[in-house]
């Protein structure tokens, strides 16, 4: 089998719109999260998110471009370009044949649907823009990708709720180790900050009027942002062979799926996933440092995930430090465990692991070292990415240092 | 209909029993009313009674809103309604 590494990232979220900005308020502990700002927010009870705000797509693609990018395709361009420079690759050739895109997203071109159900039934139009189909459809954003950069191998879109992210950049690493690509671009993006999309969330009743407080016994339920994320994954011997510089080694990829329920989560269901990585990447329990949580900040998962971890790590999990980073950038849905690589790339390289910010009071069911609200410095061999969905499917990223 | 009967088979509905089985001490649960069920319910009375009902479902317990019981989503309910005349 092929060994598997990151040689590149790129990002845009609440946080900010590359990745030594959004590492540097991960590191700070700065909040994202803010008064949403968008037509008929006034209507909405949950009025608060983590909204991209400063961004302007004008700035960065010209007219025809945005006639055919949906908010979340742009989101995906702006981080693979990013990505894409830091590899130094380009796709030519051989090596453009042996690469593709597998993203994730949950919502696809939700603003684009939202747009256009408001013309027609709202407003009561016959006629929408001739492009609504190709800008919403859940695999405009990798195909887009795909033609930038001349991408001609296998692409696709991989839709698994909260942990979409996870589940595409899972294929990217297996199509890698498998032979069957050299280079896979990957990650996944979210943009459904619009009336009709957190009205929807609303009606779930599980979203915090008031803020994101993972494990924290005050927390009062998740809170929504926007983003993405993308990460070019490449075979070692290929980075090696070009001097390229190696961000980090993806070493293990699980999921399982509860079978259970269509939103309350199991414990056993991520327990499985967790272990699964592990064993899946030949890893050793004691050598994980650090987990990126799920962390939603609701209080199903939270004291779900923290009883996961104890009974996949036995005594381990109290050595270990489990971190949610939703706090600060919110839940970016389908893009959330492209942007929270990001962390698990921050605490292998620079041996910086970035807090749960407003932690306020300890829970006896989450009771594991959730660095809360400072970040914390400290040398970690193996991290780990959990993402838990709704609808029971769970998948968990193992990474190492390069 | 008054509002306790209301409720009553909003609540009967759901929980998919008789109303005359949904008693003013039944609680959510013993009437087998998961999380999604009750969210369900919830959205249901507040249709019927064009209300807004303040209830987290991540801490019901700790909601303005006490689902306790059906006599006390009757109360609560009751109360809503007035205050909305």
């Amino acid at each position: 089998m092929k060994r598997v590494v990151i040689t590149g990232a790129g990002t845009i979220n609440p946080l900010g719109q590359n990745v030594p900005a959004t590492l540097d308020a991960m590191r700070e502990g700065r909040c994202g999260i803010s008064g949403l700002e968008f037509r008929d927010v006034e209507r909405l009870q949950i009025r608060i998110g983590g909204q991209i705000k400063g961004f302007e797509p004008e700035a960065v693609f010209n007219r025809q471009q945005l006639s055919l990018y949906d908010r979340f395709t742009q989101f995906t361009l702006v981080a693979a370009r990013e990505a894409v420079a830091q590899s130094g690759l380009s796709f030519t050739d051989q090596l453009s044949e042996r690469s593709g895109v597998v993203l994730g997203t949950s919502g696809g071109g939700l603003t684009t649907q939202d747009e256009n159900y408001r013309v027609v039934y709202e407003e009561g139009k016959n006629r929408v823009h001739p492009f609504v189909v190709p800008k919403l459809m859940n695999n405009a954003a990798a195909s887009h990708v795909s033609m930038e950069f001349n991408l001609r191998g296998p692409s696709f879109t991989v839709a698994t709720a909260c942990a979409s992210s996870n589940h595409a950049m899972g294929q990217a690493f297996h199509m890698i180790r498998s032979g069957m690509c050299d280079v896979m671009v990957t990650g996944g993006s979210e943009s459904m900050l619009c009336f009709g999309g957190v009205k929807a969330w609303e009606g779930l009743r599980v979203m915090s009027r008031d803020g994101c407080r993972p494990f924290s016994a005050t927390r009062n339920g998740m809170v929504q942002g926007e983003g993405a994320g993308v990460f070019v994954f490449e075979e070692y011997d290929h980075a090696r062979a070009r001097g390229a510089e190696i961000l980090c080694e993806v070493k293990g990829f699980a999921m399982t799926s509860d079978a259970a329920d269509i939103v309350m989560p199991s414990k056993q269901g991520a327990a499985r996933a967790i272990t699964g990585a592990l064993r899946d990447g030949g890893i050793a329990l004691e050598r994980v440092g650090y987990i990126n949580a799920h962390g939603t900040g609701t209080a199903a998962n939270d004291k779900t995930e923290c009883a996961a971890v104890s009974d996949a790590f036995g005594a381990h999990a109290d050595r270990l430090m489990i971190s949610s980073t939703k706090s600060m950038h919110g839940h970016l849905i389908g893009g959330t465990g492209a942007v929270e690589l990001l962390a698990c790339i921050m605490a292998l390289r620079d041996g910086v692991i970035a807090p749960t910010i407003n932690y306020e009071e300890p829970d006896p069911e989450c009771a594991l070292d959730v660095v809360p609200n400072v970040a914390r410095e400290a040398e970690v061999d193996v991290v780990l990415s959990n993402a838990f969905a709704f609808g029971g499917l769970n998948a968990v990223l193992a990474l190492g240092r390069a | 209909m008054d509002i306790k009967q209301q409720i009553i088979e909003i609540i009967a509905e759901q929980a998919m029993l008789e109303p005359s089985d949904v008693t003013m001490d039944s609680t959510p649960e013993s009437l087998g009313i998961d999380s999604l069920g009750l969210v369900e319910s919830i959205f249901a009375i507040e249709e019927r009674f064009d209300i807004s009902v303040p209830f987290n479902a991540n801490a019901p317990e700790q909601s303005d809103f006490d689902i306790s019981s059906v006599a006390r989503i009757v109360e609560g309910i009751e109360k809503l309604v007035a205050e909305q005349t």
